[in-house]
């Protein structure tokens, strides 16, 4: 039943989804008290060994493996075992659920006057479902869906409840704990709790692993944790973690369980509760600590209209299918199971290719929303006015112009594969505005014009007018590009390989289509943390974006050549439109590490510096994107920078010294200009 | 197994086992008095002339020349022996010569269609009679047949001789005859009677680049007999089969020397006459020889006491292209280098025919008793097995079942015995399902054989049903036990029966350490399952295991498959893809490539992984010095 491929290069077109279902529209008709009572009996995993949470913390500490280690620890240390096992007690105690359905009643109640209230509806692939009651009925199931905000595991857990389905253990970050009472509420509801960092602490690897595994083994619940490892902020797919997907891909890989099904859910909100708040964090104002009263402080959010949500339940994949033909599992015949091992390069990079298909499958099932074009013609709009920044030119653009193009994106989206909810049978110019009303705070209209809501932004900081610095009202036009760029990002992972393509072709010094390849290539090697990019997966993705430009006959790719058709300008200037803002990002971001950076530069030091860099550009309007201000880009360059060699870190100096390849940085930044030509060893041949 | 022979498991309840053992005791003491100066009883010596060719028969030995005389040319056994549904459509054992046999099975039908979908209305019958003319003419080399004939060996190019030869019992094989289709099969049939003869024959077949593949008893589960189909040279099948003798028995060093040929029950039979046994009893030890065991490294269901067959063997002596290679004597244990035999044992006939081995022998033992274990589930039957290897006081025999191989063994009860006491059956069943809460759905049964003077069984008894208590295990009483060894006799002859209905099956093995048992266990059948499903397989197969020998360091697991392939254009290509991916399943979780069944061609492609490139490549220069000229030209293992 578990699906083989976890993404398929066909044409993006034929791809089949399922139908959604409100499930909101029954609890507006019916009582939430009831639905909270119900009776509950979900289909279990037909190998389930019966056990409870304290059962479960028993079996995890008389484990081989953690055993093992305690010995090993003693051993090592002279520590006595008991006192290595009392810690590792507390450690469990610390991390350990304590899932109740009591809590989870409690959940079901409130949270369905909480959605009611926020959400217009909560829509559900109910095939979807399906498919997951049955695979988890026959194997252990790990539940992976996308992250995008807190809602994300209360809504599962939610959704799960609703349709009868196994309630989830949830690996949560410390972070909650913080929030005493929350913490204890969620510990309740299934979620337990790893700490964010645990390095070289063997004893808490091991404790951590092993509960997880022992949860898997004997089919305790689901088990749901995030690939992407946090919120992200800009919903772009966030490059997965793998400590979690190794632990639960390992049962399968030592033969302990015949499959392990993980279900990639893919959750899309129309509107992000914390929409601004992600923009300020990007932009340098502190995260806010995850406190009890910030989160129930948000009394102004209950009062507005967030839309709706969609959550798309995926084709369960089966690792052993993924794990087909791609490792050997015999390597685990040689040393005894429960001693922990590094994972071998070959099992290395098996969960990363197979965590990179996951996520993809999570970015395919994700719901756009008309919005999601708008915000991305209105932006480009946007710095296209900026560049011609004649005063006298009216701003924005005409409603109707509007409404033209975004019939032709949504064709275009369509045709690239997209899962855009368009309502056909609307009126476009209905569709149109009833998309901008429900974004009030990003876009204005104004005398039949619609641009982004820059300037009441600004006025908005609330001091008179004077005394606002220019850097402070950058800022907070920043504030609403990020928002607006946040939306336009769940629409980048349709457009990215015809983005990479055009952009290389532009930035490619002839037509050749080596050349272009070539150019490609680098793009997508630079890129590679800033998009979900499956490693190692370059000749296809050139091929499935030279397939799609076809397609749409924007391009004519023959033997040799790589030409753009007279129609396809359009489609090409806007897809190198899109990507431009990471262009210029990545160059700006090189140019500052050749000219400003010192010797005592450190990771700490960077964001800031490189943030004070980047203002004084937009200030003087060198830059016109005020997004490359978003540390997760800068964060990005750095990481691409880092793994290409051209930074280092240098060991023994002040921790996370920087020591920078000036030529390298400046010939990636000269190549990402396309001043300079890519070289060849950089990219393989087509 | 046969009534004829004695070795076995099939004499009557451990006081009939008494009788007969205070008897051969009687026999044992006999030779004891006797004033032989030291204890050497020689009983042949000289090769077996020309003139007698029908000793081997004369003397009670089981297989003839002609093997097609009383043996199946198509299917397992005894040509008289064989499953049916009679007219009622009740499930009938034929013949004489089982316990078995004459029986009803009236719960077989039931069970037979349950759990294959399978109806006794849809028939695939085989072929009545081998064709001649569907039979490739031979291939001779006239040279070396006339120098042959001067030899005077025995020999035959007769179709059927030639035919019965081609094959050991791989469902493909037996398929393919069942269908009367024959591929490569050998140009001749050569049958020495003693070492010399082998000898000559070699040596002739060196000088005329003849290939030669040895054949013992025929029961290979490994494609090990199948002719490669690239051989173009004249392929002569020697068949070791007169070479049956008991040359001597050594009683001060409790040894015999043996000629190869000899089938495993005409061995214990005739070891029993003197009071002694080897111990080996494989499943297939009706028909298999000794020469077959050395060379596939065979194992017998009693090895806890006697050992598996390199435990058993003292010297061995094989004749090669190269010339005879053996040890110069029968110490006991050697530090010589790498020993010798281990070149020998496992060699499946790729470098030289052996031709005797000298075999540690035992008394007879004195009282023999059977046993059972009933376990709530398979994990705690593991945990007992696990246990009683801890502690090593494994029985002779210990065997579990899971419980569809229980349920098996239900249907397969007959219906009037006096061993099979159904009602006092019936009402332990309840027992164990009613009362103690058993799931009848998860229960799994082990079967127990003890062996040695009775006092001391008895007491191992009751240690290993004191551990089976720790571990949930009640006690399921003798005639459990005993049926449960009685089947893996008449267990072949049932593939047979599935044949004729659309079902088809296999049993495959591997050794496995103890905390991978209970993995291997569910994921190989679950494998199975699926990868049926995924062929098209239209009913679920069964899929069904055992834990059939205990070592310190891990188990041996049997796995049985089978399927009905109503609706399959091509079921035995949707069958080997099932056995690989089977076999595949095995290795990922830490299985090995066999047990004891060994590797033949069927399991060639996975040697090299198995033990690794030099390994791989050290096998091959003992096979480049020892048969340059691949006169051995099998072409299995390597
Ligand atoms: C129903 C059934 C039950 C079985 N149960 C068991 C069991 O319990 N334990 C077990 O170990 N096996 C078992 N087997 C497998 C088989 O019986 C063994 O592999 C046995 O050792 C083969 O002996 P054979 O005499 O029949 O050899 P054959 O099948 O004739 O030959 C097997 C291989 O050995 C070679 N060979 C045979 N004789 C000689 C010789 N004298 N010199 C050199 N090479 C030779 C052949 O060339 C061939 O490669 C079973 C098979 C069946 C069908």
């Amino acid at each position: 039943m578990a699906s083989k491929a976890v993404y398929t290069h066909r044409d993006p077109m034929l791809k089949k989804r399922d139908d959604f279902e409100d499930i909101l529209e029954e609890r507006r008709s019916s009582s939430d008290l009831r639905y909270a009572l119900k009776c509950y009996t979900p289909v279990l995993y037909k190998g389930l060994t019966p056990c409870n949470a304290s059962l479960l913390k028993g079996m995890v500490l008389q484990s081989d493996q953690l055993h093992y280690v305690i010995s090993q620890m003693s051993k090592g240390t002279g520590r006595a075992t008991d006192d290595i096992q009392e810690e590792a007690m507390a450690i469990l105690d610390e991390m350990a659920h304590s899932l109740q359905l009591s809590t989870i009643r409690f959940f079901a109640f409130t949270l369905s006057k909480v959605f009611k209230t926020l959400f217009r509806s909560i829509c559900v692939n109910e095939e979807g479902i399906q498919r997951l009651q049955q695979a988890i009925h026959e194997h252990p199931v790990v539940l992976l869906p996308s992250h995008r905000s807190y809602m994300d595991f209360l809504l599962m857990s939610y959704l799960l409840y609703t349709y009868d389905l196994a309630l989830p253990v949830i690996a949560a970050g410390m972070d909650f704990m913080g929030m005493k009472f929350v913490g204890e509420m969620l510990r309740m509801s299934g979620a337990f709790f790893i700490r964010r960092s645990f390095g070289g602490d063997k004893l808490y690897w091991a404790v951590f692993s092993e509960y997880v595994k022992t949860m898997l083994k004997i089919g305790f619940a689901p088990v749901e944790f995030f690939l992407e490892g946090t919120r992200s902020r800009t919903s772009k797919s966030l490059t997965p973690k793998l400590g979690l997907l190794n632990i639960v891909m390992d049962p399968f890989l030592k033969g302990e369980v015949f499959d392990v099904n993980l279900v990639p859910i893919s959750i899309s909100y129309e509107r992000i509760l914390e929409e601004s708040l992600y923009a300020r964090e990007l932009l340098g104002v502190p995260k806010p600590k995850e406190s009890t009263s910030g989160l129930f402080k948000a009394r102004k959010v209950l009062s507005e209209d967030y839309g709706s949500i969609h959550v798309y339940f995926g084709q369960p994949v089966s690792v052993r299918s993924l794990a087909q033909g791609k490792v050997n599992r015999c390597q685990f015949s040689l040393v005894p199971r429960h001693i922990p091992k590094r994972p071998s390069e070959e099992i290395h990079s098996f969960v990363n290719d197979s965590a990179y298909k996951l996520v993809r499958a999570q970015e395919e099932n994700m719901v756009l929303k008309p919005w999601v074009l708008l915000v991305s013609l209105l932006l480009q709009n946007h710095h296209q006015n900026q560049g011609s920044a004649d005063a006298g030119q009216r701003k924005g653009v005409a409603l109707d112009e509007l409404t033209a193009q975004a019939l032709w994106l949504r064709d275009l989206s369509r045709e690239y594969g997209a899962f855009l909810h368009w309502p056909d049978h609307t009126p476009p110019s209905e569709v149109v505005s009833s998309s901008l009303s429900l974004h009030q705070g990003l876009v204005r209209i104004c005398e039949g014009r619609v641009h982004l809501a820059v300037e009441q932004a600004a006025a908005g900081v609330g001091q008179p007018q004077g005394t606002v610095t220019p850097e402070e009202e950058l800022l907070s036009q920043a504030v609403v590009i990020l928002s607006c760029v946040s939306y336009r990002n769940q629409a980048l992972h349709v457009f990215l390989r015809p983005a990479l393509l055009a952009s290389a072709i532009h930035t490619a010094s002839s037509n050749n289509k080596q050349e272009v390849f070539n150019s490609f290539s680098f793009l997508r090697n630079m890129f590679s943390n800033e998009f979900i990019l499956c490693p190692g997966a370059t000749v296809q993705d050139f091929e499935e974006a030279c397939y799609l430009l076809m397609k749409t006959g924007a391009l004519q790719v023959t033997q040799q050549e790589v030409l753009v058709t007279e129609s396809g300008h359009r489609t090409v200037a806007f897809l190198t439109n899109m990507l431009d803002p990471f262009l210029q990002g990545y160059q700006v971001v090189c140019r500052f590490l050749c000219e400003e950076a010192t010797d005592s530069l450190t990771e700490k030091l960077f964001i800031p510096a490189v943030r004070k860099f980047i203002i004084k550009l937009l200030l003087e309007g060198r830059l016109r994107y005020a997004e490359v201000l978003s540390s997760d880009l800068q964060k990005n360059v750095l990481a691409a920078l880092l793994r290409l060699g051209a930074v280092q870190k240098v060991k023994g100096a002040a921790p996370g010294t920087l020591k920078i390849n000036t030529v390298m940085v400046n010939s990636l930044e000269d190549t990402l200009g396309g001043k300079l030509p890519t070289q060849k060893t950089v990219s393989a041949r087509l | 197994m046969a009534s004829n022979s004695s070795g076995g498991g099939g004499e009557g309840g451990s006081s009939d086992r008494q009788r007969i053992a205070q008897q051969r005791l009687r026999i044992i003491a006999g030779h004891l008095q006797r004033p032989a100066d030291d204890g050497l009883i020689v009983l042949a010596a000289e090769c077996k002339g020309q003139n007698n060719k029908t000793e081997a028969s004369s003397e009670g030995r089981t297989v003839p020349r002609r093997r097609q005389e009383i043996m199946k040319w198509n299917g397992w056994g005894y040509s008289d022996s064989k499953f049916l549904f009679n007219k009622k459509g009740q499930a009938e054992f034929t013949g004489k010569r089982y316990r078995l046999s004459g029986m009803i099975m009236p719960a077989l039908k039931d069970w037979f269609e349950g759990t294959f979908g399978a109806s006794l209305q849809h028939k695939t019958p085989a072929t009545p009679v081998l064709t001649s003319s569907a039979v490739q003419p031979p291939t001779l080399n006239e040279a070396f047949v006339e120098e042959l004939k001067s030899t005077g060996i025995s020999f035959s190019h007769n179709a059927e001789d030639r035919v019965f030869r081609a094959h050991g019992h791989c469902l493909h094989e037996i398929f393919a005859l069942r269908e009367g289709k024959f591929g490569r099969v050998p140009d001749m049939v050569v049958w020495p009677n003693c070492h010399n003869d082998v000898v000559k024959i070699v040596e002739l077949a060196c000088k005329h680049n003849v290939c030669l593949m040895p054949y013992g008893g025929g029961t290979s589960v490994s494609s090990a007999l199948e002719c490669p189909p690239e051989e173009t040279r004249s392929i002569v099948s020697l068949d070791t089969s007169q070479m049956n003798r008991i040359l001597w028995i050594d009683e001060k060093n409790l040894t015999a020397h043996v000629e190869a040929g000899i089938v495993g029950q005409d061995l214990e039979r005739l070891l029993n006459e003197s009071g002694y046994c080897t111990g080996h009893e494989p499943d297939s030890m009706e028909f298999s020889s000794l020469g077959g065991w050395v060379a596939t490294r065979a194992s017998g269901m009693k090895k806890n006491i006697y050992g598996n067959i390199e435990d058993l063997v003292v010297h061995i002596k094989m004749v090669t292209p190269r010339g005879v290679i053996e040890k110069s004597c029968q110490g006991p244990r050697m530090s010589t280098g790498p020993d010798i035999h281990h070149f020998i044992m496992g060699s499946e006939g790729t470098l030289g025919v052996v031709t005797e081995v000298t075999m540690k022998i035992r008394p007879v033992p004195e009282y023999q008793k059977y046993g059972s274990v009933v376990f709530p589930n398979f994990e705690q039957g593991v945990a007992c097995l696990r246990e009683v290897a801890k502690q090593r006081c494994a029985p002779a025999s210990i065997r579990l079942m899971d419980n569809e191989q229980f349920k098996f063994g239900h249907a397969l009860k007959p219906q009037v015995s006096s061993i099979f006491t159904s009602f006092l059956e019936g009402l332990k069943k309840l027992y164990i399902t009613k009362f103690k809460g058993f799931d009848p759905n998860r229960l799994c049964v082990a079967t127990l054989l003890f062996e040695g003077d009775r006092e001391k069984v008895l007491q191992h008894e009751k240690q290993v049903y004191d551990i089976a208590a720790k571990f949930g295990g009640l006690a399921a009483g003798e005639d459990n036990g005993q049926r449960g060894y009685m089947l893996t006799f008449v267990i072949a002859y049932l593939r047979d029966l599935g044949m004729d209905y659309y079902v088809i099956g296999e049993s495959f093995e591997t050794s496995v350490p103890w905390d991978r048992v209970l993995d291997i266990c569910r994921n190989v059948k679950a494998r199975i399952v699926r990868e049926c499903k995924d062929k098209g397989v239209q009913f679920p197969p069964l899929s069904t295991c055992r834990v059939t020998q205990t070592y310190d360091a891990g188990a041996c697991v049997y796995f049985y498959f089978a399927f009905n392939y109503r609706g399959l254009s091509d079921p035995v290509h949707a069958y080997e893809q099932v056995e690989h991916a089977a076999r595949e399943e095995i290795l990922a979780n830490g299985g090995s490539l066999s047990h004891h069944h060994g590797v033949g061609k069927l399991r060639k492609e996975w040697m090299r992984e198995t033990v690794s490139n030099v390994g791989m490549g050290m096998l091959k220069s003992v096979k480049e010095y020892v048969d340059p000229q691949n006169i051995f030209g099998n072409r299995n293992l390597l």
